[in-house]
């Protein structure tokens, strides 16, 4: 989801050179989405594949969380839900890299290196936007103010996630979260950003219950496959 | 052309650059050259740098709609090197005493050209084969000779290009021989590609030889290696067996072998479209010149964040250097 | 006076309302198995650490790169091209002419 947002600002970054930096990251991050969907697929086993299960899902069957769905307005929100993702994405790949499955574990370590690389691009972003001009302060702490309800989502666990980590498979999203907080808390802090103090979290996309957004999104993600059913690209 | 008070170190010097490039040397930035071999390279290089600019919009129109994430990550790591062929070109033209903000300003405020074939749209997936194997078919017949151009930071620029080019039009043509093969809804779409970009890409290749004034000089000077006509009878050389072999046709009923010849002699082409596109009439030459505006002017204020926020970190250093 | 590298005066940097510049940084790359750095290309970056970044994007993007160094065009000096002859001047021992290296106050016209 994420890395088809990023994918809007192929070219319409704010120079040349941002561009292509976003698109790398894009581009990690769907080849991430590609391997994570490849496994999802064989686990369940009813023979869909990880294009099955991107292009003809219907909204409600997704489950990621809702931060990622959201349009991807100016450079400022940008930045800011991506800095807000990589903290979560490069901690939650460390552990995952270290499960007791191995394929995910494969998966897990090569996003993860890829992982430090975006971390150090956002929260590099992130620093400048908010010690940089008067317009970008206030633009990124926007941004920071609309997305900080989306954030809690990242570190909610079911039961599904509580036997995973039991059994190694998965990780330990509490132990994630007290690093997000850490971390977050200290990069706003150094780019003059206000930390939201709000408790108040969103949630449901675990659970398929999706922004309104994620179904104009998917209209437009999916509709030449669909509209060309069992046809080979 | 203005007639120049010359003198006999300036005779010299150009007789000694032209005896330069005839030996088949290479022109580096510092060195002595004739004011409009500067000027015609600068046009040159800007106008490749702005084509590779605006060339990333019309497939980047299709980036969100790609219908495998295989071709979704493919379309956007081609639409990503143009981005960086682009700035390898601007910054080689920035070598020859020009800013890129100068040259970026020339482009929006519509000054300067860019490839008229980035002026018509996109209209279904199958363009994201068909370009690929026309356009960037027709782009690496154009830059294999350039690799060799006097102009060192060009010519070194162009070896980097061609070789992301030639994946390129490889994946563009993977695309269509797929497409071809496929259902008859994605055989017709490719064939509707087929039939509106044939004659945009074969006129890519610039203005009949009749109309080219500069051509000569461009040559003599290695900036230029063949004639526009020459590079069109080569794509269409090329490209016409590669049609046969999906069975695509091409919507020029007066294509035909010439035996004695050994070549593809094709029909007339509508140059009065061309130049329409070219003076700004094209399909869609506004929509892509006001998208890379608003990019630019978007853009603003990212970066002067990013400025001041250098310079208030860089006072910060001496100071406390101090 | 013969047109020539040495006549051509540096611009000043166009007033696009605001003139937001971001300076100019040469990129060398070292490939694996002991390589020297080499230079690649260059590229315009606010500052060192995101010319690296945008260095890694650009240059880095396709085979193996072990170390990348980004230097600011202007700190490079070069030597003078052997053509330097009668027409020297002390401004040619940069890599090249180019409108950032030489500071002309702004709003310095005529030029």
């Amino acid at each position: 989801m994420l890395g088809h947002r990023l994918s809007e600002w192929c070219g319409h970054g704010p120079i040349l050179e941002e561009d292509i930096a976003l698109a790398n990251v894009s581009l990690d991050l769907i080849g991430q989405a590609t391997l994570y969907l490849h496994l999802a697929g064989e686990v369940e086993a009813k023979g869909r594949n990880e294009d099955a299960l991107a292009y003809f899902r219907e909204a409600v069957e997704f489950r990621n969380v809702q931060m990622v769905e959201l349009p991807k307005g100016d450079f400022a929100f940008t930045i800011v839900r991506q800095f807000f993702f990589d903290v979560y994405n490069y901690h939650l790949s460390e552990q995952l890299a270290k499960s007791s499955s191995v394929e995910l574990a494969g998966i897990a370590a090569k996003g993860y290196k890829e992982a430090r690389y975006h971390l150090r691009h956002s929260s590099e972003w992130v620093q400048r936007l908010g010690d940089g001009t008067e317009e970008s302060h206030a633009r990124a702490q926007k941004a920071v103010n609309d997305l900080w309800r989306f954030t809690g989502e990242m570190f909610m666990s079911d039961e599904v996630d509580q036997r995973l980590k039991t059994g190694g498979i998965g990780a330990d999203l509490d132990a994630i979260r007290q690093k997000w907080s850490a971390i977050v808390g200290d990069v706003l802090t150094r780019a003059t950003l206000s930390v939201p103090t709000d408790t108040f979290m969103l949630a449901g996309g675990r659970q398929g219950r999706h922004t309104e957004y994620l179904g104009h999104m998917l209209s437009e993600m999916q509709i030449v496959a669909r509209s060309h059913p069992g046809a080979e690209w | 052309m203005n007639q120049q008070t010359t003198d006999p170190s300036e005779e010299a010097l150009n007789a000694a650059f032209e005896a330069r490039i005839a030996a088949g040397e290479t022109i580096e930035p510092k060195d002595w050259m004739p004011d409009r071999y500067r000027t015609q390279l600068i046009r040159m290089m800007s106008q490749h740098a702005h084509s590779e600019i605006v060339g990333m919009l019309p497939e980047g129109n299709w980036i969100t709609r790609a219908p495998s994430l295989k071709r979704k990550m493919s379309l956007i790591a081609k639409v990503q090197d143009e981005a960086g062929h682009g700035l390898y070109i601007y910054c080689g033209t920035e070598t020859l005493g020009v800013d890129r903000a100068e040259l970026v300003d020339q482009l929006l405020t519509g000054k300067a050209k860019y490839s008229s074939i980035f002026n018509y749209p996109t209209l279904s997936w199958a363009d994201m084969g068909v370009i690929g194997w026309f356009v960037d078919g027709a782009a690496i017949v154009n830059q294999t000779v350039l690799a060799k151009a006097s102009y060192g930071p060009y010519a070194r620029a162009m070896i980097r290009i061609c070789k992301e080019e030639n994946f390129h039009k490889k994946q563009g043509y993977e695309i269509v021989a797929t497409l071809a093969r496929g259902t008859p809804e994605q055989k017709a779409m490719v064939q509707d590609a087929v039939n509106r970009w044939w004659w945009p890409s074969i006129m890519m290749l610039g203005p009949s030889d009749a109309n080219s004034p500069n051509t000569a000089e461009l040559i003599r000077w290695r900036v230029k290696r063949k004639t526009n006509d020459e590079l069109r009878e080569r794509f269409i050389d090329l490209t016409v067996p590669q049609a046969q072999a999906v069975d695509l046709t091409l919507p020029d009923p007066d294509l035909k072998y010439n035996e004695t010849t050994g070549h593809w002699e094709h029909g007339q082409i509508d140059w009065d479209e061309f130049w329409a596109v070219v003076k700004g009439n094209g399909p869609c030459n506004r929509e892509r010149l006001q998208a890379r505006r608003d990019a630019h002017e978007e853009g603003r204020w990212v970066r002067e964040a990013a400025e001041a926020y250098a310079e208030k970190h860089q006072r910060a250093e001496t100071s406390n250097a101090a | 006076m013969p047109k020539s590298t040495s006549e051509r005066r540096p611009r000043t940097l166009p007033e696009e309302n605001g003139a937001s510049q971001w300076p100019l940084w040469e990129v060398f790359s070292q490939g694996e198995g002991g390589a020297p750095h080499e230079h690649v290309g260059s590229l315009h970056a606010a500052d060192a650490e995101m010319a690296l970044q945008n260095a890694r994007d650009v240059y880095a993007r396709r085979g193996p790169v072990v170390s990348l160094w980004v230097v600011p065009s202007a700190a490079i000096t070069a030597s003078p091209s052997d053509e330097a002859g009668p027409f020297f001047d002390p401004g040619a021992d940069k890599i090249y002419r180019h409108p950032q290296f030489y500071k002309v106050p702004r709003g310095l016209k005529g030029f």
